[in-house]
């Protein structure tokens, strides 16, 4: 019995002590503005995704000097809804953001719950047609970014033909794709493009893993990309699986979402990546002036949502950095578009006209023609990507919707 | 002489395990809450140290994250909070009649999906052919029969063939779901995911979506609680569980109340596929029921079978679930943190019963070199 009353006058000081300690606690750092955002995520840090998007969550709201809460790890399912739910009732936020494609349903129906709180989200395609003042859409034209990135690869390619290491018909890049879907068919064009326009005689084969995360996944179709004879390796799923990959096996590897320097020195060059800290701070911004947010909102190089990483010059080919900064400015001052239809042709055939997806609905109608005068505008009716025609030059190993 | 004593006593361990019969009600239940008390102190403790808050903000957090700013009149996050209880003591509900047959029905994760998918087939290829009030019957209908089936495959071939039912239970749950992950597929498109359907969703009550959700699970509650205690067939699901060979010899046809019962399961997981589905997500995928059909499992044993005491367990559970998620995203940990801290409850309520089941006798001779 004795020992009973210890154990709970010692659990009863431990109490006491823990209250001492909690008014220390609550003296933080007082915000700014009494507004808060409530952010989203598909995944975790341990996504390169999630954490380009939680890095610039975490910046730009310290820049902005307002408070926010976090939910890490939502599928896209029904636990949106209840992650923004819980955002707004507990945390009472008053901006949500959610960072994933299949989020958008689940958010939209919480946006018609709450028509106050303002709801953005990443990648989207339903704001320009759900008629809600309080849900909006935002993308950047990471083609562009893409493009870049691309002219980075094949600079490489082409110093590889230099050295001799390959002929100029072997320069086939390989690419990992998550889903045969327009964002993704997108990215990889405007990639090839990229590394077109400066080694014409490149070709491109394409796997897809059918998911944004899966390591094994990625990793393994990088080493068939790289067992089929590709010599660069490219790609837009997730996690680590193929830049990884690449290190191990030292082919060169043009990442996406952020630097893999680190985990791969020797076979990195270069990463594109959207930034969303001018989104996140627009969006605050509008907010606090009582202003709206725009529908769709496309991010550019010129806003800082399109950017690359530094290069790693251990990896990359000589004199890339001028080059690039030569390309960017040409598509600064529109000199260079990256879907110029003059660029590319569907079984050996230029296209001069092309109806895109760009309203979504069940049965995936194409709906809206996107080529103007010889140029295919990509992220011009919607911020999200509707580029899906399979171009001469790409081959796609395997399809994969999920 | 003196040796051979010697290694006798050496031999001898420090202490054995008793079982015993004799633990009162009260000390049972003493022992019981010590545990859960104990729990919640480890979990605030780990999240204290883990989150460097102290241990009562750590406590605010999680109530918090429970029921939301309750007190400025905001109800909403409590009504999510018993509509995750009612989700979870749903399927220990309709594990427990099998349990209590010893019929270790392991696949009401798959039984629960094939009744959500039953009912977002209806919704989607039904919905906007069929009046609201039929469809919903039909959503009803279908959703039971198909966990029912799902239930009662394993049932027959325990009867019939006496195959083993936890393994079949647990294959019927893998192929449940890769039938659902097809279904994405069809029905998905882009990036697999099924948008919320509009048609056959259950009416919200006010501005509570999950009334509806709430009450059914509170009535089936009662009802299994008098079926189990009261009903003909509960008494014969007891007498099947403790001795097959007792029930034979009075009459009871085994095999009917084994198929019989992994019916009344299998449909009672049915419907709670049908209220993930039509009462909260209006949507599917191969994670809509998140293996707690599995936690279920062990609801079910921590209530004793008895639904009453199942509805506290669960509610204590899903509280911790939440809290501790609130507590994670607070200090900006894992979110695996909350799940790490549910297993180790859980496993604390399992272990407890092992004291209460089973007593310790120290050596003799040492006790009395104690006093």
């Amino acid at each position: 019995m004795k020992k009973i009353i210890a154990l709970l006058l010692a659990v009863a000081m431990l109490f006491c002590f823990a209250g001492c300690s909690a008014e220390d606690t609550n003296s933080g750092a007082e915000a700014k503005s009494d507004l808060k955002v409530g952010f989203i995520f598909l995944h975790d840090e341990q996504s390169t995704y999630d954490k380009n998007f939680m890095d610039a969550a975490k910046a730009a709201c310290e820049e902005m000097g307002v408070d926010y809460a976090q939910k890490t790890q939502i599928p896209e399912s029904k636990d949106c809804y209840d992650a923004a739910v819980e955002l707004i009732e507990t945390d009472g936020c008053d901006i949500i953001f959610a960072d994933s494609f299949g989020h958008e349903s689940f958010l939209i129906d919480a946006a018609k719950k709450y028509p106050d709180v303002e709801f953005c989200h990443a990648t989207g395609t339903q704001a320009h047609t759900a008629g809600l003042d309080n849900f909006h859409n935002a993308f950047a034209s990471i083609y562009e970014g893409r493009y870049l990135a691309g002219v980075a690869a094949g600079l490489k390619l082409n110093e590889m033909i230099e050295a001799g290491e390959i002929t100029a018909d072997k320069a086939k890049m390989g690419y990992v794709g998550a889903f045969t879907f327009a964002e993704v068919m997108s990215g990889y064009t405007s990639f090839y493009l990229g590394a077109k326009s400066v080694c014409p005689s490149v070709t491109m084969d394409v796997k897809f893993t059918g998911s944004w995360y899966d390591e094994q996944k990625e990793k393994e179709a990088a080493q068939a990309l790289i067992a089929g004879g590709c010599v660069l390796i490219s790609q837009h799923a997730d996690s680590m699986g193929a830049p990884t990959a690449c290190e191990t096996a030292g082919v060169p590897n043009v990442s996406y979402n952020g630097s893999t320097l680190a985990a791969c020195p020797n076979t990195f060059i270069v990463s594109s990546r959207i930034d969303w800290k001018p989104y996140f701070k627009y969006m605050i911004s509008q907010v606090e002036k009582g202003e709206a947010i725009a529908t769709d909102w496309t991010g550019t190089i010129e806003t800082g949502s399109v950017v690359l990483t530094d290069i790693n010059e251990t990896a990359a080919a000589e004199g890339t950095a001028a080059k690039i900064e030569e390309v960017k400015a040409k598509l600064l001052d529109g000199s260079i578009n990256v879907f110029d239809t003059a660029n590319w042709t569907v079984d050996g055939k230029k296209l001069d006209s092309y109806k895109a997806d760009v309203d979504t609905d069940a049965n995936f109608e194409k709906d809206t023609e996107v080529i103007k005068d010889g140029v295919f505008y990509e992220s011009d009716k919607r911020s999200a990507p509707y580029f899906d025609i399979e171009i001469d030059g790409i081959t796609l190993l395997d399809r994969n919707y999920g | 002489m003196v040796n051979k004593k010697a290694i006798k006593k050496h031999r001898e361990p420090p202490f054995h395990v008793v079982k015993r019969d004799d633990m009162p009600w009260w000390g049972a239940w003493g022992i019981r809450v010590a545990t859960i008390i104990a729990a919640f102190l480890l979990v605030g403790l780990l999240s204290m140290a883990l989150s460097g808050r102290s241990l009562f903000e750590t406590y605010g957090i999680m109530f918090s994250g429970v029921f939301g700013r309750i007190f400025e009149g905001r109800t909403m996050m409590l009504w999510k909070y018993l509509q995750e209880i009612a989700i979870l003591l749903a399927l220990a509900l309709a594990l427990t009649p099998a349990f209590k047959m010893k019929f270790w029905n392991c696949g009401a994760e798959g039984q629960a999906l094939m009744g959500g998918l039953a009912s977002i087939i209806c919704m989607i290829e039904l919905g906007p052919k069929l009046p609201y009030p039929v469809l919903i019957i039909v959503i009803a209908v279908t959703s039971i029969v198909a966990g029912a089936i799902w239930g009662v495959i394993p049932a027959i071939f325990k009867a019939v063939f006496n195959t083993n039912e936890t393994l079949f239970t647990l294959m019927m749950n893998y192929i449940a779901t890769q039938i659902i992950a097809y279904y994405v597929y069809i029905k998905g498109g882009g990036s697999n995911v099924i948008n919320p359907v509009e048609y056959g969703n259950f009416p919200a009550v006010g501005s509570n979506d999950y009334f509806v959700n709430i009450i059914l699970v509170a009535v089936i509650t009662i009802v299994m609680f008098v079926y189990l205690k009261y009903s003909k067939q509960g008494y014969e699901i007891s007498v099947v569980g403790e001795s097959q060979n007792t029930a034979r010899y009075i009459g009871i046809n085994v095999k009917k109340v084994i198929v019989r019962t992994m019916v009344i399961s299998g449909a009672l997981c049915g419907v709670t596929g049908m209220l993930l589905v039509a009462g909260k997500d209006h949507s599917i995928n191969v994670n809509s029921v998140g293996g707690q059909g599995f936690t279920a499992i062990l609801m079910s044993w921590l209530g004793q079978f008895n639904p009453f005491i199942m509805a506290v367990m669960t509610a204590l559970v899903v509280f911790l679930r939440i809290g501790v998620a609130k507590v994670a995203d607070t200090a900006l940990l894992n979110s695996s943190f909350s799940e790490i801290m549910v297993g180790v409850v859980i496993l604390m309520l399992v272990g407890c019963e092992f004291f209460i089941n089973y007593s310790f006798k120290f050596k003799h001779n040492k006790k009395e070199a104690k006093v």
